[in-house]
């Protein structure tokens, strides 16, 4: 069971309270009309799906139901850090700084 | 290799069992090989036994970071059954069921393939409409099923509650007589010993650690403890691993590899003698010859390499199996334990080539690839040695994610299995 700090509500919670929502910080293609095939197919179904370091989205579905990004290492499942929406984490520090408008979700 | 006969189990009795040959040999790769195969689970050793057998390419080399079947291989609940929605689908999966129906005698080791049926329940209407129309495509393509209403059902599995008394009460369900289960680890030995015996290398505790290009083209693999070995062709068939090895060549997949988990129980006496699955409750169960109650997980929704997944997923897995079976409330469980399964999007493998020439994978099986080892086997070798898919993989190909022809199999597919 994961322990989970939620960067909305500042606390840790249990994992039964979170959804797991996929790679973090994929751009939907900003012409999607226009875009190839293998573009929308990267956008739609390719993922990273790394052994290591993953950026990855969370939903507090019985929370404050926000979703925020969390990095954790998907070999020893350690939650490095997670942050809200819109902010760059700050790993060096262990803690997450805000800059917005900076790679949204 | 010495065949298996009774007469073998016999005249070993009498020097205590203590001449039998090994079941295979432990060599010292070579330097090339034709074909490559990543990954020594069951799909692999199929592959690999195929292509020896069928196309007469034996120089040959399964590499496996482990031991033989210790990936998803040997964690499965071992169910096996072919009654997909699509026809793509239904093609491969009963292509592989009737390669299990003959493996035992094919390979000489016995596989224990058991035909008990398989039962998936459906507890509201729409589980229902959807058994019909998927019994229907199955019988269309000369699969075996029907719908059973939920006194049959009852009549068949006699400690299962089908009263009206549960949260979800069984409406019905589909009964697909000639699945069943078989002995996971005794595939990975049988495909095993029968290639090794056809001249295939099979090297353990051999990773590899970096897949070889030139000019746009695999020309072989780095390994951890043996170095470069070259290869005409390579397959992968690393199943929760894919995206690692893919990537060794930049190149992207559309899966996500997840923690699936499964249990046993404690062996009690023959109480279950078929394979009951619900997709509503969500949760798979069938005893083993052992008597152990055999019972899967979801998968933990997160992406997770590390085998084992988390407490709460195999703690509803256990309240749906109560839901359906308040009989086995007291029986203890023995073991747990967890793989990572390489989901697809569409709930369909992957059998393709790749940009990168001569590098082909196979992967994708998720939740549900057990059944179709023998089956995947054949058609992944046919693919390797002739260079172009088989007919059957043909719609399993990487770039249907780029045209869209995706093989729905959600349905089907349904609980992890
Ligand atoms: C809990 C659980 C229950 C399941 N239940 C069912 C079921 O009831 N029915 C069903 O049909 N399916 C089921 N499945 C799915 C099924 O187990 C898999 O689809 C199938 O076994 C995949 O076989 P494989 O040979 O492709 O993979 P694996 O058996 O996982 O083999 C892949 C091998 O590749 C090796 N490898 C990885 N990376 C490297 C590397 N870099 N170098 C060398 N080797 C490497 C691994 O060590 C591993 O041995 C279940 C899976 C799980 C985890
Ligand atoms: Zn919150």
């Amino acid at each position: 069971m994961l322990y989970i700090h939620c960067p909305y509500c500042e606390e840790h919670r249990s994992e039964e309270e979170f959804h797991y929502k996929g790679q973090a910080h994929i751009a939907r293609p900003d012409d999607p009309d226009n875009c190839t095939d293998v573009e929308w197919a990267d956008f739609i179904y390719r993922r990273d799906n790394p052994r290591g370091e993953h950026k990855e989205q969370w939903y507090h579905t019985v929370g404050c139901r926000k979703f925020f990004n969390a990095i954790r290492d998907t070999q020893s499942y350690e939650i490095k850090t997670t942050y809200k929406v819109g902010e760059q984490p700050d790993m060096a520090a262990g803690i997450v700084t805000g800059q917005q408008g900076s790679n949204a979700s | 290799m010495q065949p298996y006969s009774s007469f073998g189990l016999l005249k070993h009795a009498l020097t205590f069992h203590e001449n039998w040959q090994r079941a295979w040999r432990n060599p010292v790769p070579k330097k090339h090989y034709d074909v490559v195969i990543v990954g020594g689970g069951g799909h692999g050793l199929a592959t690999a036994y195929y292509l020896a057998k069928v196309h007469g390419i034996t120089n040959v080399a399964v590499l496996e970071k482990g031991y033989l079947g210790g990936g998803n291989t040997a964690r499965n609940t071992t169910i096996v059954r072919s009654n997909y929605l699509w026809d793509e689908a239904a093609h491969l999966y009963e292509h592989s069921m009737k390669l299990w129906e003959g493996l035992s005698q094919e390979l000489n080791f016995n596989v224990m393939f058991s035909q008990r049926g398989v039962l998936n329940l459906g507890h509201t209407l729409q589980d229902m409409r959807d058994i019909q129309r998927r019994v229907n495509a199955n019988r269309l393509n000369g699969i075996d099923g029907e719908v059973l209403d939920a006194k049959q059902v009852q009549e068949l599995v006699p400690i299962l509650d089908c009263s009206q008394q549960t949260r979800f009460p069984v409406m019905g369900a589909s009964w697909q007589p000639r699945a069943g289960v078989a002995r996971h680890d005794a595939v990975a030995w049988g495909f095993a010993r029968a290639a090794d015996a056809l001249g295939v290398d099979l090297i353990q505790q051999c990773e590899v650690i970096d897949i070889e290009t030139e000019d746009g083209a695999a020309t072989g693999v780095m390994t951890k403890q043996h170095g470069r070995i070259t290869a005409g062709r390579i397959g992968c068939v690393v199943a929760g691993n894919s995206s690692v090895l893919a990537n060794m060549v930049g190149l992207r997949l559309p899966l996500e590899s997840h923690p699936l988990q499964a249990m046993v129980s404690e062996p009690i006496k023959p109480i279950l003698d078929t394979v009951v699955m619900s997709n509503h409750v969500h949760g798979y169960i069938s005893q083993s010859d052992k008597g152990d109650l055999v019972i899967g997980a979801g998968i933990d929704g997160y992406v997770g390499y590390g085998q084992r997944g988390s407490y709460h997923t195999i703690e509803h897995t256990v309240q749906a199996i109560l839901e359906l079976f308040p009989i086995f409330s007291r029986v203890r469980m023995n073991r747990q334990w967890g793989g990572i399964v390489d989901t697809c999007p569409d709930a369909c493998p992957i059998i393709s080539a790749t940009p990168v020439e001569n590098l082909f994978f196979n992967c994708g099986w998720g939740t549900g690839g057990f059944k179709a080892t023998p089956g995947s086997g054949h058609v992944f070798a046919a693919t390797l040695a002739k260079g172009e898919a088989h007919p059957l993989a043909k719609p399993f190909s990487l770039d249907r994610f780029d045209t869209g022809a995706l093989i729905d199999e959600h349905g089907a597919a349904g609980v992890a299995h």
